[in-house]
Parts: C-alpha cells; structure tokens; sequence
C-alpha cells in the first residue's frame, strides 16, 4: 500500500463543458458571417432578454478569466498600462481594453460587438470600462442601473428598476430591428430559473463529505452558467453534472485524498493560480469547498418568478451578492460556513476589485466572533501575476492551517 | 483680506468651527462627497458639513480598508474611528464610487453617530426615468432626516436653504471669475480655501462673506504680469501647496474640473420649480463626476470647453491614486485634449501628496513647457 492516496478520478463532465464552450465562442466569433448581431454584456448583467432575441451574448469578463487563466494577463495588462490606464485598474478592465486593440489573448480578441449592455449591478468599473468600448467600437450602449441596495430594496429602487426592464427591451428592438416574442422571453426565463437553481444543487452537493468537488472545479462550471444562462444547453449540462456529482457521493470519491479540512473561499478566483493554491491546501488535506463567488448566479433566486421572469427580474438583478450592505454579505458568508460545516475561510484581498475587497476585514472580524474559525486573507490581483508573491503565500498558507489543524483538533 | 483668513481658519480648527455651529442649536451632518444634497440638510434645520481627509496617518482604518483603497476614503474613516469627527450627529452617503459605496457600510456598521443616510443616487442621470428616480430618492432623503429629527421640511424651508446656497455659489462663481480673468489678483490657496471653508462653514456667515470678497475684489488693482493658464482636472484638490507650485513656476490655475471646485459650485438650483424638482435637476445637470454617466463624451466636451473659456495653455490633471472613475477617463481626456493641440499632464498623489518637494519640480517643468 502506498503512503500517498491515489488522485480522485477526473469530473468527465469537465470534457463535455469544455466542447460546449468551444461550440459558443466559435459560435460568437462567426456572428458576423451567419448575420446575427453580438451583445457585451457584463457578468451579472440581465442576458434572458438578449438569448430571447436571438442575440448573441458575449461576455468580457469571462474572456478576461481566460486571459488569466492563460497566464496572458501580465502582458495586456502592461499594454493597457502603455495606453495610459493606471496598473491599479481592474486587470479584467486593462486586459479587455488591451486585447480589442491588439486583438490578443488565447482567442485572439473577442467578436466585436455590435451593442453594448452594462449592468452596474457589480462594480462602477464596469461603467467606466463599457463607456471606454463603446468610444472604441462607437456601437450604441445601455446602461441598466442598479442602485446599491445597501439595507434593502426600496420602493424607489424598485419603481426605477422596472422601468428599466422597459428601457432595455425598446433598446434591443430598436438596435436589432426586431421585436421581441413575449413567448420566447418567457421560455428563456424559464430556462434561466430552471439553469440557476440546478447550478445551486450543483454547488450543494460540495456539503457533502468529502466534498466530490471543490471550489476549484466550480470556477470552471462557472462559465457556463454564466455564458449560456437562459438556453437549454445549460439546463442539460448542469443536470449531467449534478448526476456525475451524486454518483461520485454514492461511490464515496471525495476530490481532495483523505479530505480533512473544509474551507471557505472568499472573492474571485486567483486564475492565474488555480492550480498551484489548489495543490497548496490538498497538501494538507483541505478542500475549498465552497466560495462566495459562483453563488452569485444563483443567490438572488429567491427573489426570481420562473412564471413571471420579466417583472421579478429587476428584484432579482439588482439584490445580487455585491450590490448589497457589507453586513449582508458577512450573514451569506455565516450561512455558507453554516451549511458547509468550514473549518476556515480564505479571503482573497483582490487588488482588482474594489467593491468584493474594501469591508473584507468587516466580514474577517464578524465571522471570527460569530464562529470562532481562523480567517486568513491573502493580498493578490485575479488575473496580473505582478501582485502575487508566491512564497510569502505558502507561509502564511502553511502558518494558517496549522492554526486551522490546531483548532480542528480540539473542537 | 481677513475675509479670507476666516475661511482658512474654518478648516484649519474644524473642532471650533464645529462648536460654534453647534452653539446654534444646528445638528451637523457630515458628508464625504458633492452630491450630497446640502440644502435639505439645512432645510432640516442641520448644518452640512463636507467631510475632508485631515492627513493624519492611517492606524485604525487599517482594520478596515486595505491598502489600496484612495486617502480620501481611508483619511476619513481614519479621522472618524480616531475620534476627529465626534462633533458629527450624523453622516449621509450618497452613491458615487466603489470604494465611497463601501466606506458607507463600514462607516454604518461601526457607527458612532446618531443619524446615517445612504443616497442611493442613480449612476446614470440621461433618462427620463432616472430623473424620477433621483427625485424620489431627495424625497426619501428628506422623509428619513423629517422621522429622524421629529420635524416637518417645508417647501417653504426648502425654497429659502435653495436661495442661501444660490447666493454662495453666485458670490464664488462671481469670485472665481475674477480669479481666472485676472491671476494674481487673489492666490490660488486662497481661493481653494473659500471653496473649502464654505463647505465647512456656517452657510450664512459663507454667504456674508463671500459677499465682501467679492465686493473688495472689484476695487483691487489688476496685475497685470502676465502668467501662465492652468486648469486643473480631478476629483478632490485639496492641497494648497499644489496652488503655490503653480504660481512659484510662473503659472496659476485659472479653471477647473473638481469636485472640491466649480463642479461644486457652478451652476444654480431653479427657484422657479418644486423645490425637490428643481434639486434632483440639478444635481443630475451639474458638471459630472466620472462615477456617473451623461453621455460617452461629456467630460471631454466639458474639459475642452473649460480651456477654451478660460483660455487656459494647459491641463493638469490631479489624479488621486487608486481613484478607479478617474484613471479610466484620463487616457481618453489626454486624447482630446492632444487632438486640440492642448497640453497636459497627468500628476498622481498619494497620501504623502502633502508633501511640496515631490510635485513641485514636475509643476514647474510642465509649467515651463507651456
């Protein structure tokens, strides 16, 4: 018998997901020759509207994931730096104005778009960067503003919100010259609801222990959740998954060897350093099992109608994880340990993103004295390595699970 | 002109200046950004107070904001956990950035005074629908300060706070063009002072005074040494050296795209509409800052305008580190303004910006070069 516990076998799922990716950004990257029109849209961003219309979604965002994930963040982000844009910009904003002039990155640039649709919802960068793309490829803009609901969604934000929804529908009609078919919106809708909470079953099943994937493997699920939100093709996938995920509970497979530890991950991912942070806590016998981020494309169901998407679609994008109080967001992260049964939770301190970060050290101080487990937050950038020094992470890695083996052991 | 000193004064002993307020009887709300509606807050029968960073180091916002958030946001929780600011009775929000988005959580989750108010103002003040929206929330605004004061805003209190700080921004206005038409006349500290000190300072004595200071400047002589026109861009300019760099090179800053400047002050509020109409209207119609959205090239309009009017031979912009909204449109303004044939410079401060000797040289370069 070998001291080391075999590796986990492969989620076969993962193949299949990449194939789906492949066929849409192919998908994308030929709209101008099949005749259909391109939308940029941001991450949490209302797409259902834009599936129903036929038009293609693309989503900068995911394409800087890629960029990072492709260790190809530090040279466009240094070329955005070259046009003039700060290093202390979103590097997801510095690589994506980058790459549409040098049409770089691992595909090569994305389509151009032929509208753009920004949803505040996440950051005020996002406004500043579409107002950048929409100079650059001089293509119309809408802005779906939705105010920080910083202690609950007021009548106010609510009335203005919906009008909104109005707003976004006349636009897309009048920049594609066609108008939408309440049926299919519906249909969209459904699909979308019906998307969002398998992916929250998906993401369910890491309670379980051990945990038959990790948060590691849900950054990569992501995608689709997120590109092709509101078609069938993701409702079908994520169901393959979800049976793929309880098979590997019935057979007992966890994806960390031996898994001890369950953590809590807290920000986007590091893409550059998946694999190495992953390597990093399976060493010691802990698995991210769960984060706050994949949640997002599905934490604000409670608020979504699947019979009556259109008017519960306004509640449901404006109260998404970011744009809420800090307070909220620290009684999601309580929940999450609750439910997941952690054993420390890992902050990432992401120079790229103001509005995920600042209050960080808020949630850090409530989930100690709510819980008890020790917090450990590390300081790097989601997609420019330049921020990231690989040893002093492993130290206070290793100086942060031996506190978390510490208590672990006591309780 | 002692008139002036006074509004240095203002700034420089908050804590007295804040005493004195207080001996009226009048509540201070403090506020960290432009947007805040400060004539409701006195309407309220509350005196409004714009919230600066005061320099001190960063100990206790450390606990709370990392280090790459800007000084101002950091300097002003500082000052607040540090106890600086314990004359507050309140604080109001409104939405601007993301990182003033978050200081407003923590700065109400580790609350030490009586009121707070979030203004969840619209990013993107273009649409019919979003000049609702900004109405509705003034209406909140005041219905939260009514329930929280125990008292009732009229439209007639309403309308008389609107025509006090008309006339502030009438006196600077009319203060600051003779300032641009003829540099030298007054410093360029000194007028950074009584845009700040009327900030801080009681509004009626602001009023009073700027009144004198306008009226004094009409019998000035004229200097007639000839200068060169600076207009300054970016978001908070609160350093006075900056002013005196400027001069030392043979420069003076004769316009500018700040909201601690004209962003703040030009323009009126209509006193011929609901007063509430008339505020929302102007709040979305002022000169913007880069965190809300009027159009794809209103800053580049509005900046290329400002040179031209004020005949300026260059733009300095004043960039905040870390300040996103700002650093994002820089790239695109140089480019206007390089496509005009104007000339710019974009200078970045760091909370050691207090210190002359690390811009100065770079000032007196650009200066030259003009």
């Amino acid at each position: 018998m070998s001291d080391t516990p075999s590796p986990p076998p492969k989620i076969m799922a993962a193949k299949k997901m990449r194939d789906l990716m492949t066929t849409y950004y192919l998908e994308a990257l030929s709209a101008a020759q099949n005749h259909r029109q391109v939308a940029w849209i941001t991450s949490g961003g209302p797409v259902e509207p834009l599936v129903a219309m036929d038009i293609i979604p693309v989503y900068p965002e995911n394409h800087g994931a890629m960029i990072g994930s492709a260790k190809m963040g530090e040279d466009l982000c240094a070329k955005a730096e070259d046009m003039g844009y700060s290093g202390d910009l979103c590097a997801y904003a510095r690589s994506d104005i980058a790459c549409a002039v040098v049409k770089g990155g691992p595909i090569g640039g994305l389509p151009k778009p032929d509208m753009l649709i920004c949803c505040n919802n996440i950051c005020g960068t996002v406004l500043k960067w579409y107002e950048i793309q929409a100079r650059y490829f001089q293509v119309p803009l809408f802005i779906f503003d939705t105010p920080v609901c910083h202690t609950g969604y007021t009548p106010e934000i609510a009335a203005y919100v919906k009008t909104q929804v109005n707003e976004y529908i006349a636009f897309l009609e009048q920049v594609s010259g066609k108008k939408m078919d309440p049926a299919r919106m519906n249909a969209v809708g459904k699909l979308s609801y019906e998307g969002q909470r398998l992916w929250q079953q998906v993401l369910n099943t890491t309670a379980h222990k051990p945990s038959p994937m990790s948060a590691f493997d849900a950054f990569f699920f992501l995608a689709l959740i997120v590109t092709l939100r509101g078609t069938q093709i993701a409702v079908d996938f994520y169901k393959e998954l979800i049976a793929e995920l309880e098979q590997r509970i019935k057979d007992g497979i966890g994806v960390v060897p031996d898994e001890t530890y369950r953590l809590l991950w807290d920000n986007l991912p590091v893409w550059h350093r998946l694999k190495w942070l992953s390597d990093r806590f399976s060493a010691h016998q802990a698995c991210l099992v769960a984060d706050t981020y994949t949640s997002a494309w599905c934490g604000a169901l409670k608020y979504m109608d699947e019979n009556n998407f259109l008017d519960s679609m306004a509640e449901a994008y404006t109260r998404i994880y970011l744009n809420i109080g800090v307070d909220e967001m620290a009684e999601e992260v309580l929940k999450m340990i609750r439910f997941y049964d952690i054993h420390g939770l890992v902050m990432h301190s992401n120079r790229s993103c103001k509005p995920y970060s600042f209050g960080q050290m808020d949630i850090m101080r409530i989930v100690r004295e709510k819980t008890g487990i020790p917090v450990l937050m590390i300081e790097a950038d989601m997609v420019d390595p330049r921020s990231f020094s690989e040893s002093q992470i492993e130290t206070r890695i290793d100086a942060f699970m031996e506190i978390v083996k510490h208590k672990a052991g006591r309780s | 002109m002692k008139e002036i000193k006074r509004f240095h004064e203002a700034a420089s002993q908050l804590a007295d200046t804040a005493a004195r307020i207080r001996r009226t009887g009048r509540k201070i709300i403090g506020y960290p950004c432009s947007y805040a509606p400060e004539e409701l807050i006195h309407a309220a029968g509350c005196h409004p107070m714009r919230l600066f960073s005061s320099g001190h180091g960063i100990v206790q916002a450390e606990n709370h904001l990392q280090s790459y958030c800007c000084s101002v946001v950091r300097g002003i929780l500082e000052d607040s956990l540090a106890g600086r600011l314990d004359f507050l009775d309140g604080t109001m929000f409104p939405h601007t950035c993301d990182s003033m988005q978050r200081l407003s959580d923590i700065w109400r989750m580790n609350g030490a005074y009586e009121f707070f108010a979030d203004l969840a103002l619209p990013a993107k003040l273009n649409t019919p629908n979003s000049a609702v929206y900004m109405e509705s929330v003034l209406a909140r605004c005041k219905a939260d300060l009514e329930t929280a004061l125990k008292i009732s805003i009229t439209d007639a209190d309403l309308a008389a706070s609107i025509a006090l700080f008309n006339r502030i921004r009438t006196h600077l206005s009319t203060i600051h063009d003779f300032y641009s038409r003829h540099p030298g006349q007054i410093r360029g500290s000194d007028m950074n002072a009584l845009v700040k000190g009327a900030m801080i300072m009681d509004r009626d004595e602001a009023a009073a005074l700027l009144a004198d200071v306008a009226a004094s400047l009409r019998h000035m002589p004229v200097p007639d040494t000839p200068v060169t026109r600076v207009v300054l861009s970016g978001s908070v300019c609160d350093i006075p050296d900056l002013f005196d760099a400027v001069e030392a090179a043979g420069g003076a800053v004769v316009g500018d795209d700040l909201c601690t400047g004209q962003r703040w002050f030009d323009g009126q509020v209509a006193e011929d509409q609901p007063p509430l109409t008339a505020l929302a209207n102007r709040y979305r119609e002022r000169v913007i800052c880069p965190s809300k959205h009027a159009g794809l090239t209103t800053r580049a309009d509005h900046l290329i305008s400002l040179v031209n009017k004020t005949r300026a031979h260059g733009v300095l912009f004043v960039m905040l580190k870390f300040c996103d909204p700002h650093a994002f449109d820089y790239p695109y303004l140089k480019e206007c303004l390089d496509a005009k044939g104007i000339r710019s410079m974009a200078l970045e401060m760091d909370e050691g910006y207090r210190n002359q000797g690390q811009f100065s040289t770079r000032i007196e370069t650009f200066i030259h070069m003009l």
